[in-house]
């Protein structure tokens, strides 16, 4: 199997859609004669031609709108939004139009457009290049979020959300293109290049949404985690010697709840854990819900592990990031209660 | 408000009037930003600062000349190439720098980095991470200048790129209808990050965007201090005057690639190289003094030394200067009693 890191996995299910679809267009700020700052879309343009992968000018507003237009005539775009942290100007147009076109127009009008964007922090991009905006797009009915942690997930879940026939945003933890990362910025970079989950199939796979994957089993308690958090989930998991059960959400809205609730059941501990604020983040409704499947099994309270409520900051940016320190804290809090 | 929109160029030119300080001014305050600036990028190469780091360079007339044209209490405000802003400002270079190392002695305790600081001291608005953001910001201050009577300008600048941004027209239209003091300035260095102006505008003559608005628009020689200087003082004099804003376009260039990391495919070495040769602000204002005798190779060396130090002992600064303590990153967030 071809060997990829998130890139060229996110890449690599953009071609194969290009290739099977002529409706699949792709664009965004500096996507097609530079293929992007991450190049997540370089040679693209070359293969598939400038009416098909192509630059737009600096316009978020623009681009989501209309990428909405586009899918409700019939295409099937894909925009990139450079960084999370630049979404806000398309905000309007996914919030109250690509969510709600189907449900407006009684079903004729849909918009099966897919918005990528990077999120996260861990490269020093402080206040405007590290934000985690999840849980202002899973409070959107009408719009499904998914999150990758690894270049398999990467390219199934893209493949699954272009062939979607409504809107998905799709996010990119940045600091994973190039390999895992375990929270320890003082580590050498692990790549993907010898990781089982860098072993990319090539041409066309889905993976479904609402359909978490199982990172490790155990029976001590349950970690929820998304995007980064799961490296740094499992590597604290082995530095505490507890048997987790963790799980790797991928999609927040269609959300697995079933496994969910089946891990919790069994371990009746929870620990939740995402790199966004805490004060209503998405671990707020993760919470919520454990509480309404589980709460009869839970042994202890539920335990969030999340940045901080405070805008992310270019200095101390360890200190803000939820690592392995706090994490272990968090595994700790869990397994000490009673 | 009748518009008109104009190339400086087409326009009959008499050279702008100066003198030996007024000009010797101008030229250690663009030297002191490509100093600095050049210092930036090499810290940045030796890892101390970290993230985003956008370097002003061949940029320097623009703010320079600006600046030139303000009067105490106009202000300010750009997105986050903005170190030479707020040299030009009169910021202290070491707290800059301390800024851009992520320490406490910066201008937002190190939690704001490159492209996030302001000093309500020199009237400097920010730093803005977001492209074109800053552009209703600094009609709002025009506003509220008006509002408070208080006879001041405000100068939103944001480049062509961000010219693209469609709050950018809605802000024109409102800064014309309530006739705001505000001067638009587009510093137009014909990139944003790999896009040339031509693939991304369907109007490069980007002067003429405010005329839809009825917004008086020109374009101005970026690369000359005093052009910018004496255009500004039009647009400033205008939008003090109570006639509204005015949209300045400079025709600018940045040597350097758009942040650090800048494979710089979009554009070959020769127009870098050209432009660097030809039509280097600071090396222009060098020779004009050469030629008339305001200054001679030793003043030269001297004025370069001096600005040197300043640079060095900003770095010197910073370096000294610690991390903010991890309780730091609560503060402000919002008001605390
Ligand atoms: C809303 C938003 N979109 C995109 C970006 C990413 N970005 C940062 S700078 C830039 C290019 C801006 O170019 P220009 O306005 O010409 O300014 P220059 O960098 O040339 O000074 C882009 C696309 C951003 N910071 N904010
Ligand atoms: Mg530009």
């Amino acid at each position: 199997m071809p060997q990829m890191n998130m890139i060229e996995a996110i890449r690599d299910a953009l071609d194969v859609k290009m290739g099977q679809d002529k409706d699949v267009l792709v664009f965004g700020e500096d996507v097609g004669y530079f293929g992007g700052v991450f190049r997540c879309t370089a040679g693209l343009q070359e293969k598939h031609g400038l009416h098909r992968c192509f630059d737009t000018p600096i316009s978020e507003g623009g681009i989501v709108g209309i990428a909405v237009g586009m899918a409700a005539n019939g295409l099937r775009p894909v925009a990139e939004i450079q960084f999370a942290d630049y979404i806000y100007p398309g905000y309007d147009q996914i919030a109250s139009e690509a969510a709600r076109l189907r449900y407006r127009s009684n079903g004729d009008f849909t918009a099966p457009l897919t918005i990528r964007t990077p999120v996260g922090g861990g490269i020093y991009g402080g206040t405007t290049h590290s934000q985690s905006p999840e849980s202002l797009f899973t409070h959107i009915a009408g719009l499904k979020t998914v999150i990758p942690s690894n270049p398999y997930d990467a390219k199934g879940l893209l493949i699954q959300a272009i062939e979607d026939n409504d809107p998905v945003l799709f996010l990119e933890p940045k600091r994973l293109y190039n390999g895992p990362f375990d929270g320890d910025p003082h580590k050498p970079a692990v790549s993907w290049a010898k990781h089982e989950l860098g072993d990319v199939p090539a041409g066309h796979y889905t993976v479904p949404f609402e359909s978490a994957r199982k990172v490790a089993s155990g029976d001590d308690l349950t970690i929820l985690c998304y995007g980064t958090m799961v490296w740094v989930a499992e590597t604290s998991a082995k530095m505490m010697g507890v048997d987790a059960d963790i799980l790797d959400l991928r999609s927040l809205l269609p959300l697995d709840i079933d496994a969910i609730a089946e891990s919790v059941k069994r371990t009746g501990r929870c620990l939740i854990l995402h790199e966004a604020t805490r004060t209503s983040g998405f671990g707020a409704e993760l919470a919520a819900q454990v509480a309404e499947a589980c709460f009869y099994s839970l042994e202890v309270p539920i335990f969030r592990v999340t940045g901080w409520d405070t805008p992310y900051p270019h200095a101390q940016e360890w200190a803000y990031f939820p690592g392995q320190r706090r994490v272990c804290g968090g595994i700790r809090t869990i397994m000490e209660s009673q | 408000m009748a518009t008109s929109t104009k190339k400086a160029s087409t326009k009959k030119k008499t050279a702008p009037k100066t003198n030996k300080d007024e000009l010797i001014s101008y030229y250690r305050d663009m030297l002191l930003i490509r100093r600095f600036e050049e210092k930036a990028g090499q810290l940045y190469g030796m890892g101390q600062i970290a993230g985003f780091c956008h370097l002003y360079i061949g940029q320097e007339a623009v703010v320079v000349g600006c600046r030139a044209a303000m009067k105490e209490g106009d202000q300010m405000i750009t997105g986050y190439r903005d170190h030479g802003h707020m040299l030009a400002c009169g910021m202290e270079p070491r707290g800059v720098m301390a800024e851009l190392t992520g320490r406490i002695d910066g201008y937002s305790r190190g939690k704001g980095g490159s492209m996030h600081m302001f000093s309500t001291d020199k009237k400097f608005y920010g730093g803005h991470g977001i492209v074109g953001a800053q552009v209703s910001l600094g009609a709002g201050l025009g506003f509220a200048n008006k509002y408070l009577d208080n006879n001041a300008v405000s100068l939103a600048f944001f480049g062509d790129g961000a010219a693209n941004q469609g709050q950018v027209y809605e802000t024109f239209n409102m800064a014309n209808l309530w006739d705001l003091p505000v001067v638009f300035v587009i510093e137009n260095n014909q990139y944003a990050m790999g896009t040339s102006v031509e693939r991304a505008s369907a109007q490069v003559e980007l002067y003429k965007r405010g005329e839809s608005f009825g917004i008086e628009g020109h374009q101005v020689d970026g690369m000359n201090v005093l052009e910018v200087r004496d255009a500004t003082q039009m647009a400033i004099d205008h939008a003090r005057a109570g006639k509204g804003p005015m949209v300045l376009e400079m025709k600018t260039y940045r040597y350097r690639g758009h942040s650090m990391s800048d494979p710089a495919k979009y554009r070959t070495r020769d127009e870098v190289n050209e432009v660097r040769g030809m039509r280097d602000p600071i090396d222009a204002v060098k020779d004009i003094m050469i030629k008339k005798k305001w200054i001679d190779l030793d003043g030269l060396k001297d004025l370069d030394k001096e600005i040197k130090a300043t640079v060095a002992e900003a770095v010197d600064f910073a370096q000294n200067s610690p991390e903010p303590e991890p309780f730091e990153l609560y503060t402000d967030v919002l008001l605390e009693d």
